[in-house]
């Protein structure tokens, strides 16, 4: 579907294709170990060469997240975070950074707030795009065209198990760009790469004509610049979750490392 | 209309709600039931294990004593507690292990929260030869002590799980993390009638047993339907595998009994169709219990076979469409009931099973004395009788 409204993330891939550049999408988990925290990192991590910035939204049982992941969504929640206080936030961001912005949520948070209601607050605050990793394709209709009226997107994912005719329903519906699971199993940092994973992305680029970004195991410059040969962006969350969990308390500290992690891991990106 | 639907819908309860990794796994398996369900050999293997080695048809007992004690209804038990392993659980595990081996798989997981569903998937694993490893919650653990010897005893790996609440809850989480992983050669052997679909048809049809025996059996005790059926719920496998025979005949009134824990309103419970709402848990659409947040809330409940903030989406169907009702009772009413059974029948029920006890002893004298209740007794209490001992004592 297309949207009516101009949309951060394309605009974002399309002027990287021009520099044959590759995105670099970075995930944290909004409200670890609180929002402010979270504002300043959105915009370290920009900073430091983020293309894209995927917020986590914590939910009490996270069946497709890792330990690292789970721990800060359980800091996340200890701190008082909601999916309302992170669109506010979402809203006092957009006051001055215009990188595209892609929550991450789980569909029971979204479900209580109300699809029509979220979709309706998510597009208003600036919010770009949307991934529900417990929302497969088969029920994921009504939140799409919700946000698609709104000109959001609902991400979709595809996963190394994917069919081929799941691939072509995806690649007839896609909206941004297409987040493909490295792996079968849960987020968090690998030392190796999966196996088959360029058999899986080259499956999908095939069929796909529209931005892929690959996620899930990926932690260092290396792997980043390995994976991105296959995509056009490559996704790194729990590596820079671990940096949150280890530095978090000191602030100052915690922005650089972050910073130079994130521009380390770009720089593997570039031309 | 039979349900689920193709979608596996129960009106707009069910769906499939995980990882994109998950669904072609559970397409499969969907598919794989499809064909064993519609083939003879498979049925017939099957309903063979339950008469030689589950030792089935369970006895529908006449328990008169209790009956006589309470006045009212006459009250008759689903014996499952005599099953092999103890309850009802067996049931679905030999199902879904023969599933399992006609799909080829060679490694088996599964949850439990009692430890029921563990022993019996441990003990299917062990009769058919497939490697099997159970999620545990610490909590249920250290709760349920003998249940995880069980399980190791009969070659099995209990893996304990220290995220969240240490529950039942958490070890579906961490199974489902497992799965999510190794996919390809592991058979994830759901122990309620809950999760994503297929799940919730697939346990409740390998339960229905429970209530097609009850049925026969009724017909050709008092050469009628029993005008009430009265089971516990936590996920609901026991109790759909009573009530689901039962839905076209609308005069027997089918009561789901839920963990009213320290009561309702004290809000350490796990009544979560009592007290619940619609949101989305463990793979599907169903009554949970949430916060305001859709953030999943902790449950309690004396009895670990019923500590679950969710339920299976047959039941949130039947609730919404009037065909089922659904009550709570108290952790002290359970216990109340574990002895007046005892007491009464020299029948000691799991906490589970007591919970459906309780309820029973709260009607029958209301009803009368040409009514028939019957009661599931999912489980026998060998399992709790050291958390009685331990809450008799603090009495």
């Amino acid at each position: 579907m297309e949207l009516r409204v101009k949309n951060r993330i394309d605009s974002m891939f399309g002027a990287l294709a021009a520099k044959h550049e590759k995105a670099l999408i970075t995930y944290i988990m909004a409200g670890d170990p609180d929002l402010p925290t979270t504002e300043m990192l959105v915009k370290t991590l920009a900073a430091g060469g983020a293309d894209l910035i995927e917020l986590g939204v914590p939910f009490s049982d996270p069946v497709a997240d890792g330990l690292a992941i789970q721990r800060a969504g359980q800091r996340s929640l200890e701190a008082g975070a909601s999916l309302q206080a992170i669109l506010d936030l979402v809203r006092s961001l957009r006051q001055d950074t215009e990188v595209p912005l892609v929550l991450m949520s789980y569909y029971n948070p979204i479900l209580q707030y109300g699809l029509a209601e979220f979709a309706a607050q998510a597009a208003l605050v600036g919010v770009d795009g949307v991934i529900v990793p417990d929302l497969p394709l088969e029920e994921s209709v009504t939140l799409a065209e919700l946000l698609a009226a709104r000109g959001a997107y609902l991400v979709p994912l595809l996963a190394p198990t994917s069919t081929a005719a799941k691939i072509a329903k995806v690649a007839a519906q896609a909206g941004g760009f297409v987040y493909c699971v490295s792996l079968t199993g849960v987020t968090g940092t690998r030392t190796e790469l999966p196996l088959n994973v360029g058999e899986f992305l080259a499956r999908v680029r095939e069929r796909v004509p529209r931005p892929l970004a690959v996620g899930f195991g990926i932690a260092t410059p290396e792997q980043a610049r390995q994976l991105s040969s296959y995509t056009d962006g490559v996704i790194v969350g729990s590596a820079i979750v671990n940096l949150i969990e280890q530095y978090g308390a000191d602030k100052a500290l915690l922005h650089t490392k972050i910073k130079q992690f994130v521009a380390n891991l770009k720089a593997g990106l570039k031309a | 209309m039979s349900l689920p639907d193709e979608r596996g819908r129960f009106g707009d309860f069910g769906g499939m709600y995980v990882p994109e990794t998950l669904m072609p796994a559970l397409e499969e398996l969907a598919d794989a039931y499809a064909k064993a369900k519609n083939d003879p050999l498979f049925q017939a293997e099957y309903l063979t294990y339950l008469r030689d080695y589950v030792g089935r048809p369970s006895l529908l007992y006449n328990a008169e004593r209790l009956t006589q004690h309470l006045g009212g209804a006459q009250i008759f038990l689903k014996r499952e507690d005599l099953n092999h392993t103890g309850a009802h659980k067996i049931n679905n595990t030999i199902g879904q292990i023969l599933l399992a081996k006609r799909m080829g798989k060679t490694r088996v997981i599964a949850e439990t929260g009692a430890g029921q569903h563990g022993v019996a998937t441990a003990t299917a694993c062990a009769l058919f030869g497939l490697k099997c490893e159970v999620y545990m919650g610490e909590e249920d653990i250290r709760r349920q002590e003998l249940n995880v010897f069980r399980m190791r005893l009969l070659g099995a790996k209990v893996i304990s799980v220290t995220s969240g609440s240490k529950t039942l809850k958490d070890a579906i989480n961490e199974a489902f993390r497992d799965w999510v992983t190794n996919v390809g050669d592991t058979f994830y052997c759901f122990g309620t009638a809950a999760g994503p679909h297929p799940y919730p048809a697939i346990v409740r049809d390998f339960q229905c047993i429970i209530g097609t025996e009850t049925k026969e059996q009724a017909l050709q005790r008092l050469g009628r339907l029993p005008d009430c059926l009265v089971a516990c719920v936590g996920g609901g496998s026991n109790a759909i595998g009573m009530f689901h025979p039962f839905i076209a005949d609308t005069q027997v009134r089918l009561i789901g009994v839920e963990a009213g824990g320290r009561g309702i309103d004290s809000g350490a419970h796990a009544a979560t169709l009592t007290a619940g709402n619609t949101g989305v848990l463990h793979g599907s659409l169903s009554y949970v219990l949430q916060n305001k947040d859709g953030q999943i809330t902790a449950t309690h409940s004396v009895s670990a076979g019923l500590d679950y903030p969710g339920v299976g989406p047959e039941h949130s169907w039947l609730k919404d469409s009037g065909r089922a009702e659904y009550v709570a009772v108290t952790d002290e009413e359970a216990l109340d009931a574990c002895r007046l059974l005892s007491e009464t029948e020299g029948i000691i029920p799991a906490l589970e099973s007591a919970h459906a006890v309780a309820y029973a002893a709260k009607l029958a004298p209301s009803l009368p004395s040409t009514q028939v209740v019957v009661v599931n007794l999912s489980g026998r209490g060998d399992k709790d009788v050291q958390t009685i001992a331990q809450l008799l004592e603090v009495e």
